[in-house]
């Protein structure tokens, strides 16, 4: 089983979201994505759903705090 | 858009200081170059501290006072406590640029050197024959065009994906990217304008530096990075808002914006078959201070160099001489730079405090960087050789 397969196994579903609103488009999040799970255009980004494995680098490389995991997910940080 | 509509010799993506650079490098040697910037203006947003060494500048571009907004003679380093020491420097050592400026010249040389740029494309994909790359996919204004090169040079910076789409992993360790938030501050008080301040320990910025960087009177670069490990617990914008706070209580915030630092080595693989990585894409950061303008530009300059000569040439295979190329200009010091930045990385307040205090006895005439070094990591023999190496103390 790997991260995602296990992540999909104990949550039942993807849970990283972006506050685009609040983003400043930098791209820390992008550069330590292992899964290339994150889309950056000039002003505007989304996770790849099918590539993201909920594996949190991005929301602990936000050095705005506007990736969080979304309500229906258990798991918090900050 | 007829820019997009033919193929050329080289297509770089991005166009920061390693994109600009790569492409008037590349231009130079007589070939077709587009540069694509995903951005609507190059030179900005700037996610910048905006500082460089005068030596990195010159090798690129005539220093010129448009875009110089500080020309520096000092550092001074500030401990927890409060303490600070300063080194003087010779004048004119170094410079706070204004990147908006700078980066829109390099432009302008790169535009003057031949070679074609086009704002406001997002590259979205890459035009592969197997492994081998040939060419970009790219979106402008709602449309779709396959644009055809031999050689493509992803300059796309820290959030870097065209390398990966070539089969190049490059991604960052979330420890080693520093996450960090910048603002252009007025009314700032007892600064000097000539000099760089540089603030550590855990309550100014864990595992990186505060930094305020002059850019006139009362007017500075004001910011920090901190580490993907403190990221887990707070922000980059929650230590900058307390130290403005604590600091600069009565600044006005003119800019603001986040930013990231791959402060990390080279990547193993910077080159592939039709493809060259440089700046920030390729780690070509200097990992013990997090400064990537000289680096990019000398990345972008090997890159631009080599992809030129390949094509004109004929021999693609040239492009896999870049990497050593990179390591024997650049290179190497960056694997010292990062032993040093492992010696100092995890230092704890009490340490931070000792060496200012040692550094304060050593006449101000006799500081230099590499005593303030050989200082910090007297208790580790083994980096001081290291520390030897690239300051020759």
């Amino acid at each position: 089983m790997n991260a995602k397969e296990y992540r999909m196994a104990k949550t039942g579903k993807l849970m990283i979201e972006i506050l685009p609103d609040k983003c400043d488009f930098c791209g820390c999040c992008v550069g330590v994505c292992p899964e290339d799970a994150i889309e950056l255009k000039e002003a505007e980004i989304f996770i790849i759903d099918e590539n993201c494995t909920n594996c949190s680098k991005c929301i602990w490389a936000c050095p705005i705090e506007v990736i969080r995991f979304n309500k229906e997910g258990v798991l918090k940080t900050r | 858009m007829n820019l997009l509509d033919k193929s050329y010799d080289v297509i770089v993506v991005g166009a920061g200081p390693a994109g600009t650079v790569a492409a008037r490098f590349a231009a130079e040697q007589g070939v077709d170059v587009l540069v694509l910037e995903k951005d609507r203006d190059v030179g900005y947003p700037v996610r910048c501290a905006e500082a460089i060494s005068k030596r990195n500048v010159v090798k690129f571009i005539e220093p010129n006072d448009k875009w110089i907004a500080a020309k520096i003679n000092r550092f001074e380093f500030v401990a927890p406590n409060g303490n600070s020491v300063s080194m003087d420097l010779e004048d004119e050592s170094g410079y706070v640029l204004e990147r908006r400026i700078f980066d829109y010249e390099l432009g302008l040389l790169a535009s003057q050197a031949g070679a074609k740029i086009l704002t406001r494309v997002y590259v979205n994909g890459l035009i592969l024959e197997g492994n081998k790359v040939c060419g970009v996919k790219a979106e402008y204004r709602g449309k779709q065009y396959e644009i055809k090169s031999k050689v493509v040079i992803a300059a796309d910076g820290v959030e870097s994906r065209v390398g990966r789409w070539a089969g190049i992993k490059t991604h960052i360790d979330f420890r080693e990217m520093e996450s960090c938030f910048q603002v252009t501050a007025g009314n700032l008080e007892n600064i000097d304008p000539k000099t760089l301040y540089f603030y550590l320990g855990s309550n100014y910025a864990p595992n990186g530096y505060f930094w305020v960087f002059p850019k006139g009177k009362n007017i500075a670069n004001v910011g920090l990075g901190v580490s993907g490990d403190t990221g887990k617990k707070r922000s980059a914008l929650s230590f900058l808002n307390d130290n403005l706070q604590k600091l600069y209580p009565a600044a006005s915030i003119l800019t603001q914006i986040a930013g990231g630092v791959p402060c990390a080595l080279t990547l193993e693989r910077i080159s592939g078959d039709g493809i060259l990585l440089a700046g920030d894409a390729a780690r070509q950061v200097n990992p013990l201070t997090g400064g990537g303008i000289g680096s990019g530009m000398e990345g972008g300059s090997i890159a631009g160099r080599i992809a030129g000569e390949a094509v004109r040439k004929g021999d693609l295979s040239l492009l896999e001489n870049y990497r050593d190329e990179w390591m024997k200009i650049r290179g190497k010091n960056h694997l010292i730079f990062d032993k040093l930045k492992d010696g100092v990385f995890n230092m704890r307040d009490e340490q931070f405090n000792a060496i200012c205090e040692k550094m304060q006895k050593i006449p101000k005439n006799k500081r230099t960087l590499g005593k303030l070094f050989m200082t910090a990591l007297a208790k580790q023999p083994k980096l001081l050789v290291e520390v030897a190496k690239v300051y020759m103390v």
